[in-house]
């Protein structure tokens, strides 16, 4: 069984983004960067039913700008076996990059894709249901369990009232979730292999899709600043202000 | 201009977070219908019908529809998309399973998780969780969005007589099918709709040591939630986490014990109105966005909270 993840570049998710002094847009002028954390699970989710003999090949791919080839490398040296980058300059909404990624999916033919449930940079939460619709695909979103049968898997999602198990036929889309695995660290040795292993680059323009943005950014702001409180010093004080200065408790 | 609003149910009860979400079909104008897709759903439709200022219920009521599975919701509201400039649904788990999947089959790129309308086509809606704000304008000629609740005020669940018209399914999909769920049962409000919350992080130590905060919530009518490493150590169930990948909660009143106010947490309930913090750390980050903060040790707090309240 073959597995395709796509991945994101991302900021840090321990950067605090701001915006530019215009509000054009945020702020990403020397901020660190590096791979979507949803997207490490993915990958690791991906590498362990390899390691269980259940995939035969692990292929990252990616849709970015040249320098998005750090990421992928982050994930060769996690344990995907080849990478593929299909190159764009042009920040692409999600919908753009699903139909990028259905491309490459169906040249690959995968059994499964897994994604992240949401990239954390837009907060968006679309692609993976998005590229499950272009392809016709069944859709598992926020997997905490992923266990393959046969020709269908079965996944347990989180979802807001708990828990939901599903079947899927296979080939299918599965978003991960915080709880599905928790993601290795690259080691020296493998960092170094990683180096050597296939790396391809496609050209987006190759792929006649339409990728015209849809939306326009009109402008990106601080959120409205909370006004600052206090400390108290007992709880009593505490039950005090509550009932009599915010009156939320009686 | 004509709004669909899909309607967020367990087949028996209208989930709240779809009022909030006419609310904002409301501030976009225009004429709002809702959709009922279920099975032996009557009950839902007949509260929909009810809804303030809706103008019609569709109901699609087939056995297909009892678990909402993505792949046959998307398609049925697809196949009835062609009457509607805006389609909206909650920004929970169901509406962001069904809506960016019916985006795509209607070629158009969805708007997540607003939290403001600013006109038909424009809209505000946060970034890198919740650190920034951005004003979307969409050029798509449906407009598919998902709202988060908490930033618009419920529409009246009462007060309106719309009419029903059924519909039969259409589309239905046998790409994945419903094995079984676990819904955590409690006699607590929800977390998303109650209005006060006490929630409980990494320093709260073990799942057994939640029952000190569950004490006060019981007093105070309030709903208990968790940070993610309190989820993640197995303490509560996942359904509990408040955050940028957990839920967005607005409540009157938020407490927070024992939990540090990593900003995917603030992200799940920096906009609640009054915020208490209670964390032995006075450089905790949380004490930032407090209304009250009480530098404490939780163990000896909580006792003596619950005793005073
Ligand atoms: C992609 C991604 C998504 C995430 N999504 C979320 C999310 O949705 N929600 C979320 O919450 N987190 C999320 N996180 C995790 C987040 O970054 C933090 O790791 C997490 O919120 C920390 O939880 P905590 O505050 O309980 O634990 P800690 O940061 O370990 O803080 C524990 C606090 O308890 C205090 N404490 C300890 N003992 C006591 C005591 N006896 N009395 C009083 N105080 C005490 C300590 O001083 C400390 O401040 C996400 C992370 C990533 C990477
Ligand atoms: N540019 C991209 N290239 C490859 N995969 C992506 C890209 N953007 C998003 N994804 C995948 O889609 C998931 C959800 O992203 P989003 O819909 O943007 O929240 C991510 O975790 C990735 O797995």
């Amino acid at each position: 069984m073959k597995i395709v993840v796509p991945i994101k570049r991302v900021v840090d998710y321990n950067v605090k983004v701001r915006p530019l002094g215009d509000q054009s847009d945020v702020d990403l002028n020397n901020v660190k960067m590096a791979m979507n954390p949803f997207c490490e699970i993915a990958i690791e989710e991906a590498v362990r039913l390899k390691e269980a003999g259940t995939a035969t090949e692990v292929i990252a791919v990616t849709v970015g700008k040249s320098d998005s080839q750090e990421q992928l490398r982050t994930a060769l040296a996690l344990g995907a076996d080849r990478a593929i980058l299909v190159e764009t300059d042009s920040l692409l909404e999600p919908l753009a990059i699903a139909k990028a990624l259905s491309k490459v999916i169906e040249a690959e033919s995968p059994q499964l894709v897994i994604l992240g449930k949401q990239a954390i940079d837009g907060d968006n939460n679309q692609t993976g249901q998005m590229l499950a619709a272009l392809l016709d695909y069944g859709q598992a979103t926020f997997a905490s369990e992923i266990s393959i049968d046969g020709d269908s898997a079965s996944v347990t999602r989180e979802i807001d009232g708990g828990l939901q198990t599903i079947k899927i036929s296979l080939p299918a889309i599965v978003t991960t979730d915080l709880r599905l695995n928790e993601p290795r660290y690259a080691s020296l040795p493998n960092i170094m292999k990683a180096k050597k292993k296939e790396l391809d680059v496609q050209p987006i323009d190759a792929m006649g899709i339409d990728t015209s943005p849809r939306m326009e950014l009109l402008s990106v702001e601080l959120p409205a600043a909370r006004q600052e409180g206090i400390k108290v010093e007992s709880v009593e004080e505490l039950v005090g202000k509550l009932k009599n200065e915010a009156k939320v408790i009686s | 201009m004509s709004t669909l609003v899909i309607a967020e149910h367990d087949n028996t009860n209208l989930k709240p977070a779809t009022l909030n979400t006419v609310a904002a079909a409301n501030v976009i104008g225009g004429t709002v219908h809702i959709l009922v897709a279920g099975n032996s759903c009557q009950s839902v439709a007949d509260e929909a019908a009810a809804v303030d200022g809706v103008e019609k219920v569709i109901l699609a009521d087939d056995s297909a529809y009892e678990n909402q599975l993505a792949e046959s919701t998307a398609n049925l509201i697809k196949s009835i998309s062609g009457d509607y400039s805006h389609i909206l649904a909650p920004a929970t788990t169901f509406g962001k399973n069904v809506l960016p999947r019916l985006s795509a089959l209607l070629d158009v790129q969805q708007i997540s998780e607003i939290t403001e309308v600013v006109s038909d086509d424009t809209f505000k809606r946060p970034i890198y969780a919740g650190s920034c704000i951005a004003t979307v304008k969409s050029s798509d000629a449906i407009k598919v969005i998902t709202v988060r609740a908490t930033a618009f005020d419920p529409v009246n669940a009462s007060g309106g007589s719309s009419s029903v018209e059924s519909i039969s399914a259409d589309g239905v999909s046998g790409l994945s099918s419903f094995v079984n769920e676990e819904i955590a049962q409690s006699d607590r409000p929800e977390l998303t709709a109650a209005s006060i919350v006490i929630s409980g992080g990494r320093g709260m130590q073990s799942g057994d040591n939640f029952h000190l905060l569950e004490t006060i919530a019981d007093k105070l009518g309030a709903a208990v939630g968790a940070s993610r490493a309190a989820v993640d150590a197995g303490f509560v169930p996942n359904d509990y986490q408040v955050g940028q990948t957990g839920k967005i909660v607005a409540p009157d009143l938020y407490i927070a014990v024992g939990i540090s106010g990593a900003i995917q947490h603030l992200a799940g309930m920096k906009d609640s109105k009054v915020i208490v913090a209670i964390n032995k750390d006075e450089d905790a980050p949380i004490f930032q966005v407090a209304d009250y903060g009480l530098v404490a040790d939780l163990f000896n707090a909580l006792p003596e909270l619950s005793e005073k309240l």
